[in-house]
């Protein structure tokens, strides 16, 4: 028999993925960290495993670049093979390196559609064809507020970020039929690595409290899911809002 | 596709997870699936369960409305991809394929040359193999027999990687054992079956209504002479003086010459079924105008009107269909299960002899109606013996009842289906085990003559010795009767 309560968070080596990571082992999932840096991977591992009931590894550890594409489907088996089963996949990785107004850095262009966006397809795309064999399973992406519209700082990583979104529809859209639900989760400002340096930010919260709320959107959600849920009311002003005003407003 | 296992662990992993439903919905599994395409990747998974510890269930279609093609915990070789048609004689009617090829190919591959299959099951979605296992019937099987008797010869491929070539004359014994022995001697890899020549892609059909039970064996019994195929649709959840009230529809052949234009309907758009419902309506979407009627209110209003209007409006109607058009009346809605909901549905088909058919069929009416759970769908027919080892068949009648699975009615549901076999057995009746979901260890003793029992358990021993092939529908119905032990004991 497979497993159930297996989980794989890729992007578990700091910030949302993380503190998702730890929520889930906490409530009971086998959890399989993936991300490149293998050294904090291990020591969140070692944290998680430590709080385990005893003799339970709770974490594995599965040091990956989600921008070699073509180790994916191998990788996933493996991670599935030693989690035992698989009943839930996070995408948390991503990166928004620093981007000048005047800025057209297509090299970093490239790395934000590689990891945010490709990344994310060819993982969930394995996640929803054994979720399919399988008739069962959850899906978790992590999009981002940045994706509701298209703001002056950042072009492409929100372009990555709508685009995620609509692929985690389609996804969702598939999939409903299988009895696979597919999360589409909208972070506002979350305490990480990513926002450190950036100052004060509109309604911050950390890292744990937004893990928490990833875990909870993982266990019961069906469609998109504002963290925290106050974000939802300011996308739904913000889609609203005129271009020609939008411009004007967007600092 | 499938390699050489290296490693049983491996071999079994994520790519072959897989949940596995009987049709019906009421019952599932988890299993390692393998998509076969050869003789040699079936051996392969021969090999690769023998070195896992593993069971194998093989499975074509999965049109099983039970558990007779899940096997949870074990492997599940779907044989859908070994779909060819290996050779077609329209001179002589012959016809080889292998196991995966559905009843539709199979009516697509011959219709243009003048021929329908001899027996078809309700649905054009079955396949060789899984038809063979079972021993289908159709609405003739009065008078064609089923699906075995039109097998000329087939090879089956042993665990142990052998394959014997099975006709009556050569391995008789297992000739008529494998066909009816539900996938637990052997895979069938090849079949070779006569086809019917028919001059018409049209039957005449003639359609009318019966108030009871005994009206509609009466009908029955005065046309089988004449009849091409009979079948009954029976009113399940009426009572009192409308307890076994139906429709029969009659259908024929058409003979030389009454079809002017026969070229026009042996086509396969002829055959085709329409794809929209009053030309605009998608008919995957249908199933969902269903759900709201999909419970004792709504069926009772759906079969009054069905049968009043026949009543009103047939009165000994006849017109002309296609063969596909008669014969797959079940497939014009696409998904109609779902309406049913997340429970699903089992389907209980139990045959009678024919001098008890009424009085039992009527009793099993009754008792689902005191036990407030009628069936949604009842459908009747006719049969006769045929020479296989399980066969189902008898000279008599059946009746298929669907029943709506709930959470809350399952309990019930099953021991309804426990006082219901009670009436069968006391009346001399069979089950059919690609239908069942419900019968117990003990049952098929009270059935199956032990003789035929225990010759099915000799050759279960001699051809899988290692009993690879199980399901399900095995585990349920023969415990440990198939291990080597066992069964020695009891020869
Ligand atoms: C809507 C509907 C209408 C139906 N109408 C009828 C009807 O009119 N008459 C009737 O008799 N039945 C009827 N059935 C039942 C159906 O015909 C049988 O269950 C049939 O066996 C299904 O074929 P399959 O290919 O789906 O086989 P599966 O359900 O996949 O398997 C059936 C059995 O065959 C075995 N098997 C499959 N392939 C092979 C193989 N290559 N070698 C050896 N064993 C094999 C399996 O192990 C299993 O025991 C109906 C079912 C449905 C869903
Ligand atoms: N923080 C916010 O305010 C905020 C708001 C909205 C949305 N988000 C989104 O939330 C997600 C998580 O971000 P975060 O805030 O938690 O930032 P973070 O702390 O920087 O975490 C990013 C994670 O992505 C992984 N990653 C990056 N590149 C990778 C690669 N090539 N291969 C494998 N893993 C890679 C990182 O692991 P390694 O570096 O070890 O590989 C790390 O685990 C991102 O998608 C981000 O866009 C964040």
């Amino acid at each position: 028999m497979i497993r159930d309560k297996c989980a794989i968070v890729v992007g578990a080596s700091s910030g949302i993925g993380e503190a998702a990571a730890v929520q889930l082992a906490r409530r009971g999932y086998r959890v399989a960290l993936v991300a490149r840096r293998e050294h904090e991977l291990r020591k969140i591992a070692e944290r998680i495993n430590s709080r385990s009931p005893a003799g339970e590894e709770r974490a594995l550890v599965f040091a990956h670049d989600v921008t070699h594409f073509n180790e994916v489907p191998e990788l996933f088996d493996r991670i599935a093979q030693s989690l035992g089963g698989l009943t839930l996949v996070v995408y948390a990785a991503g990166v928004m390196p620093r981007v000048e107004p005047e800025e057209y850095d297509f090299s970093k262009d490239l790395k934000m559609v590689e990891v945010n966006l490709l990344g994310m397809i060819v993982w969930l795309n394995e996640a929803a064809q054994l979720f399919t064999r399988l008739q069962a399973g959850t899906i978790v992406g992590i999009g981002s507020i940045a994706g509701d519209r298209g703001r002056k700082g950042q072009p492409v990583y929100n372009t990555s970020k709508g685009a995620q979104a609509i692929y985690l529809e389609t996804l969702r859209n598939r999939l409903a039929k299988h009895n696979v639900r597919v999360v589409t989760i909208k972070p506002g400002y979350i305490d990480t690595l990513m926002t450190r340096g950036m100052g004060n930010l509109l309604w911050m919260i950390s890292a744990e409290e937004a893990g928490r709320l990833v875990a909870n959107a993982a266990e019961t959600a069906r469609a998109t899911v504002y963290v925290p849920a106050r974000w939802r009311i300011v996308a739904w002003l913000l889609v609203h809002i005129p271009s020609f005003i939008f411009r004007r407003l967007d600092a | 596709m499938t390699e050489p296992p290296v490693n049983p662990d491996q071999a079994l992993g994520p790519r072959h997870w897989a949940r596995v439903d009987g049709w019906g919905m009421a019952v599932r599994s988890f299993g390692y699936l393998f998509h076969p395409r050869t003789a040699d990747e079936i051996r392969n998974v021969y090999d690769l369960a023998r070195g896992a510890g593993k069971t194998i269930v093989l499975r074509g279609a999965g049109r099983s409305y039970g558990d007779a093609a899940i096997n949870n915990e074990g492997i599940v070789l779907d044989l859908c991809g070994m779909d060819r048609v290996i050779s077609w004689e329209p001179d002589t009617g012959i016809i080889e394929l292998e196991p995966g090829v559905t009843i539709q190919k199979l009516w697509q591959t011959i219709i243009a040359d003048g021929y329908w299959p001899p027996v078809v099951s309700g649905t054009m979605h079955t396949t060789m193999g899984g038809c063979a296992a079972m021993n289908v019937h159709g609405k003739n099987n009065f008078k064609v027999g089923p699906f075995g008797d039109h097998i000329i010869e087939f090879d089956l491929l042993l665990p142990s990687g052998e394959i014997r070539t099975c006709d009556r004359a050569g391995n008789a014994r297992l000739f008529h054992a494998a066909v009816s022995g539900f996938g637990m001697l052997g895979c069938f890899i090849r079949l070779k079956m006569k086809m019917k020549k028919v001059c018409s892609g049209l039957l005449r059909i003639e359609a009318f209504h019966t108030r009871n039970l005994q009206e509609m064996v009466d009908e029955f019994e005065d046309r089988v002479a004449d009849a091409d195929y009979l079948v009954g649709w029976i009113d399940t959840v009426a009572g009192g003086s409308g307890l076994g009230r139906g429709i029969v529809h009659q259908a024929n052949y058409l003979r030389e010459g009454e079809d002017p234009r026969p070229a026009d309907s042996l086509t396969i758009s002829a055959q085709e079924l329409p794809a929209h419902l009053f030309g605009i309506m998608p008919k995957s979407l249908i199933y969902l105008l269903m759900r709201p009627f999909i419970n004792n209110p709504g069926v009772r209003l759906i079969n009054a009107s069905k049968y009043w209007s026949s009543r009103i409006a047939l009165r000994g109607a006849c017109y002309c269909q296609s063969h596909g058009a008669f014969a797959f009346l079940l497939d014009y809605v696409p998904n109609w299960k779902l309406a049913y909901g997340a429970g699903g549905l089992i389907q209980y088909q139990s045959f009678l002899p024919r001098g008890r058919a009424v009085a039992a069929f009527e009793a099993i009416l009754r008792a689902a109606h005191s036990a407030g759970l009628p069936p949604y769908l009842g459908v009747f027919k006719k049969h006769r013996p045929d020479p296989f080892l399980l066969t189902h068949a008898l000279d008599g009648y059946s009746l298929a009842m669907d029943f709506r699975v709930t959470a809350s009615n399952r309990q019930r549901l099953w021991s309804l289906a426990g006082e219901l076999d009670q009436i069968v057995l006391d009346n001399g009746g069979r089950f059919y085990f690609a239908k069942d979901a419900t019968l117990q260890l003990w049952s098929i003793d009270k059935f199956l003559p032990p003789a035929n029992i225990e010759a099915f358990l000799a050759l279960k021993h001699e051809c899988d010795p290692e009993n690879i092939l199980q399901s399900d529908l095995s585990k349920r119905l023969f415990g440990k009767r198939f291990s080597a032990e066992v069964t020695q004991q009891s020869l």
